[in-house]
């Protein structure tokens, strides 16, 4: 198949090295445990493997078909196809980590035009070349602050605003840092409470202090104030941001946040089913040397040509081995690239439309929501595209209600914020209109009444 | 001439996308809470196309040829991996939706999950770690979580032979553990002696990598192991070797209690210029319970009229969850697809002729290569970039020449236990033309850094750009493009 030896080839390979059978090859594998039967199927025909695999993804419901109201971290939004059609290059897809840069400037480019992207989009000055996806990035900057105040300052302080899922990731990060101390602000039973008073929270023992924004609730709080607090008390500031939000909503520089993270799947990366996505951290020029991970730098060839390699390796594992900033080693390469060329292609006005559709569906849901009865817009004024919505009935049977419609109904908040009962988080992208809401609107008073 | 960057070709009022207005009534946001600019392109689709084909053209990748990275495995990435990964029941699934909906997908992950613990020998796995390097620090806090457990609270060591990959000893001390180097022995082995020394009820586990990274299959294997569990210490595997395996052993049964595979390596995944990879992370039965959460399981048993029902499974006493969801979805459809099309004999014919293939290579190269450690190799092997008869050249030179023909330059300067180290990945997807064209170019390298050195010290030639300064890179700093905010 993707083997190309012939039989008589491998053969007269075999004769050169003086060998009569491949299996003399491995007589450095202790013999009792040499070739063991493996239990698999038999080898496919692509055409076969194909009908068995599409048997897989057919028994899913997908956004394709369904009208998708979830969110929560990752967003059903359009992709342009260009965007695909850059990913299959096989010059883009079958290269690895630009090691050679005179044969790896496509990738080189296409990073340092990324981390650019991402500088603007947050106002701030440094990028790194991606991370697994927001939620590890998020325990990368709690790993950098960490580092940057040499271990000297223990506490980091997680809004209980953030994506629970983060603060799960961000737990286990932190397990092997025997002494540091992560503390989550608020109480269980005011989940909804203003994010901003983690402030009382803040010591001189602060590393770091994490917040979301748009919150997990979709929430928009100006933190300027906050942070000016937080840098008072020496503690840096990190923003968990929404990318999209970031077309319409005052950024992480202009208040003063030292360190920006987020989940880049909005920005043209599929759903698919939590991954491969895309996690970007952004931060002060000060701070460049605690960043994890790959970083590009421009600079010159022999004659003055203009060109891009990888830079600051001695932050990195394969140099600085156990003192690496991290161990990470493959990132999201192709992901970002996906990011790149959406917000190239979307460009200053894309960006402010699809940031301002997914705002104005939002408001327009909000205000027809609460006006049905029973149900209440729990989020307070300012949102961006998800609102925390009280039900009269369990979020299960309201979602199968919606499911049988063909519609993919809120997220549950009751699990994680027990205080939420009967409440969901419903997401509004540029995917959703005034016709479609509407419609989701009957179905949540005819469940509500049948 | 060079690429433009994308903010270059940017012209005031140009789109590139448009999207609808929106069809509700506007609300108006807080002029507070609003951006003042967006330094972002305006650019065409015309543009943003040509600009980005152009840079892909500046890219060498396998689709261009001969690509023998060692320790990455660059086999031809198969295209059926790449639509079937786009299928709409895949790629527009989002996490969250409730399980009933996503049974196809659980499904897969579980038959996935079910495939690779046959492939490898273990009774757990998780496929949640994005790459490598995040199954390894899933094996960290493993062997970390275990001890614990076990109230065995003096384990703070992790031993990591001097021949391994960086991420080895960087997750290490990222799992909380102080790293220990053992040495290497003449034939490449670890050095026995030196490891029963060094090896205490102190030492939490051994991160080894069989094949290690000279390509060589650990000699004392179950030696090594014993050693390890006899001090109550844990066997870690690096995985990232395993296309040397498959069909040939399985790890778990001569005795690693943990391994991570690399998917973007052993199982055809695409590399994407730098990742996505996926680094499923198995273990054996004592381990099961620290696996990260959530796993994939089934929740309801079938029967013979309905298909069982999957959904995610918390272990007891799991170490947590290492990312969002549930690992690289997109990748594990991918090599899915590429095990259920080779079944046990594809796989082990995979295995046998990465090996013939890495051998061949190195008995064509001759003496033109000193290969310290010179015996039978598996998937890859490890030559030096030096001669001394011909002073001033390096392994950097001779990767760079390398370009001038077309090809990929080998991993230079690792393992670290080797001088000058040029390691060399030929993979099974290359054929005998190839790998004998290969050996050509390698040898007339050789030839030509005793002739004609210069020709090395100044390659490549042949480049759309010539060697880079990096020293400047780094002192410049240059990291980003901007627009100059509007007054
Ligand atoms: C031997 C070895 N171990 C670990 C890794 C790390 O894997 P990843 O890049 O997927 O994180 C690599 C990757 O190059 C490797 O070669």
């Amino acid at each position: 198949m993707f083997t190309p030896h012939t039989d008589a080839e491998r053969k007269e390979m075999l004769t050169a090295l003086g060998l009569k059978s491949i299996e003399e090859l491995f007589s450095d594998v202790p013999g009792k445990f040499r070739f063991p039967a493996l239990n698999l199927p038999a080898g496919m025909s692509e055409m076969f493997a194909q009908n068995y695999v599409e048997g897989f993804a057919g028994a899913n419901a997908s956004t394709k078909e369904f009208v998708c109201f979830l969110g929560a971290g990752v967003y059903d939004h359009y992709i342009p196809a260009a965007v695909d059609s850059i990913l299959r290059r096989g010059e883009f897809f079958t290269a690895y980590t630009p090691y050679q840069p005179e044969i790896s400037q496509g990738t080189l480019q296409s990073i340092f035009e990324f981390q650019s992207l991402i500088c603007n989009l947050t106002s701030l000055e440094v990028s790194n070349a991606s991370h697994y996806d927001g939620a590890t990035a998020a325990a990368e900057a709690c790993l950098m602050a960490y580092a940057h105040f040499r271990e000297k300052r223990k506490r980091i302080l997680l809004s209980h605003a953030i994506h629970p899922q983060y603060r799960e990731v961000i737990n286990t990060y932190l397990s092997g840092a025997r002494d540091i101390e992560i503390i989550t602000s608020g109480k269980n039973e005011e989940s909804l409470s203003d994010p901003r008073e983690i402030n009382n929270l803040i010591d001189e023992d602060t590393a770091l202090v994490m917040v979301q924004y748009p919150d997990f609730f979709g929430r928009v709080f100006d933190l300027s104030d906050l942070i000016n607090e937080a840098h008072q008390k020496g503690a840096l500031v990190c923003m968990i941001v929404n990318p999209i939000a970031l077309g319409l909503l005052k950024t992480p520089g202009q208040m003063g946040a030292d360190i920006a993270v987020g989940e880049g799947q909005p920005l043209g990366i599929p759903l698919s089913f939590g991954g491969p996505y895309l996690g970007f951290i952004a931060a002060r020029k000060d701070l460049v040397r605690k960043l994890s991970g790959r970083l590009v730098g421009e600079t010159v060839d022999g004659n003055g040509k203009r060109g891009y390699v990888l830079t600051l390796t001695a932050r990195e594992q394969h140099i600085r081995r156990e003192k690496a900033t991290s161990n990470i080693c493959s990132n999201q390469g192709l992901m970002a690239l996906a990011a790149t060329v959406y917000m190239s292609l979307l460009g200053k006005s894309g960006m402010q439309q699809v940031s301002n559709l997914c705002y104005q569906n939002a408001h327009y849901a909000a205000q027809k929501i609460s006006e049905l009865d029973g149900f209440k817009i729990l989020t307070s004024e300012p949102f961006f595209h998800e609102i925390v919505v009280q039900c009269p009935i369990s979020i299960d049977h309201l979602n199968h209600h919606l499911l049988e419609e063909g519609i993919l109904g809120g997220y549950a908040l009751e699990h994680e914020f027990p205080d939420l009962k009967d409440c969901m988080l419903l997401a509004f992208t540029e995917k959703t209109n005034k016709e479609i809401i509407d419609v989701l609107c009957e179905i949540m008073k005819e469940s509500n009444h049948g | 001439m060079a690429e433009p960057t994308i903010y270059e070709i940017s012209s005031p009022g140009r789109t590139g996308f448009q999207f609808h207005q929106p069809d509700v009534p506007v609300a108006q946001l807080p002029a507070e809470l609003k951006r003042n600019d967006l330094p972002f392109p305006e650019v065409s689709e015309v543009d943003v196309i040509r600009h980005f084909t152009r840079l892909s053209q500046l890219n060498y990748g396998i689709d261009l040829g001969f690509y023998p990275l060692g320790s990455c495995t660059m086999k031809y990435n198969p295209r059926i991996n790449e639509e079937m990964a786009r299928l709409s029941g895949f790629a527009m699934a989002h996490p969250l939706q409730p399980i009933e909906t996503v049974q196809g997908n659980l499904a897969l992950i579980y038959q996935l999950q079910e495939w690779l613990k046959e492939i490898s020998g273990f009774s757990g796995i998780t496929l949640q770690p994005a790459a490598g390097a995040q199954g390894e620090f899933v094996g960290g806090l493993i062997m970390r979580a275990y001890h614990l457990s076990r109230n065995d609270l003096k384990r703070t060591k992790i031993l990591v032979p001097d021949s391994a990959h960086g991420t080895n000893p960087a997750t290490s001390s990222m799992s909380g553990f102080e790293v220990v180097n053992i040495p290497s022995d003449s034939r490449g082995n670890i050095d026995l002696e030196k490891l029963k020394e060094i090896c205490d009820d102190c030492v939490a586990g051994l991160m080894l990598t069989n094949p290690n990274t000279l390509g060589l299959f650990e000699e004392h294997l179950q030696e090594v192991i014993a050693i390890i569990h006899e001090k109550g210490g844990l066997v870690y595997g690096d995985g990232a070797n395993f296309n040397a395996l498959l069909g040939i052993i399985k790890p778990g049964e001569v005795g690693f209690d943990i391994m991570h595979f690399n998917l973007h390596k052993t199982f055809s995944t695409p590399h994407g210029g730098g990742g996505p990879g996926s680094g499923p992370v198995a273990v054996a039965a004592h381990l099961v319970d620290f696996l990260p959460a959530p796993v994939v399981g089934i929740v309801e048993e079938g029967d013979d009229e309905t298909p069982p029902l999957y959904g995610f499974i918390t272990p007891s006493k799991s170490i947590g969850r290492m990312k969002s969801f549930y690992g690289h979805f997109g990748v594990l459809v991918r090599a899915f697809t590429y095990i259920a099309m080779h079944g046990a004999n594809g796989l082990r014919n995979i295995s046998e002729n990465a090996v013939l293939n890495a051998n061949y290579l190195k008995k064509l190269l001759g003496n033109a290569y000193t290969v310290p450690y010179d015996r039978a190799c598996m998937h890859e092997f490890v030559a030096e970039g030096f001669w001394d008869d011909a002073p001033g050249i390096h392994a950097l030179d001779v990767a760079k020449r390398m370009m001038d023909y077309g090809i990929h330059p080998p991993t230079n300067y690792f393992p670290l236990i080797v001088k000058e180290a040029l390691m060399i990945e030929p993979t099974e997807t290359e054929s005998k033309q190839e790998i004998e064209h290969f050996a050509e170019i390698m040898k007339t390298i050789a030839h030509e850094a005793h002739t004609e050195p210069e020709l090395l010290h100044t390659a490549p030639h042949h480049t759309p750009i010539g060697r880079l300064d990096e020293v400047k890179a780094a002192k410049d700093l240059v990291l980003c493009c901007w627009i100059p905010p509007e007054e």
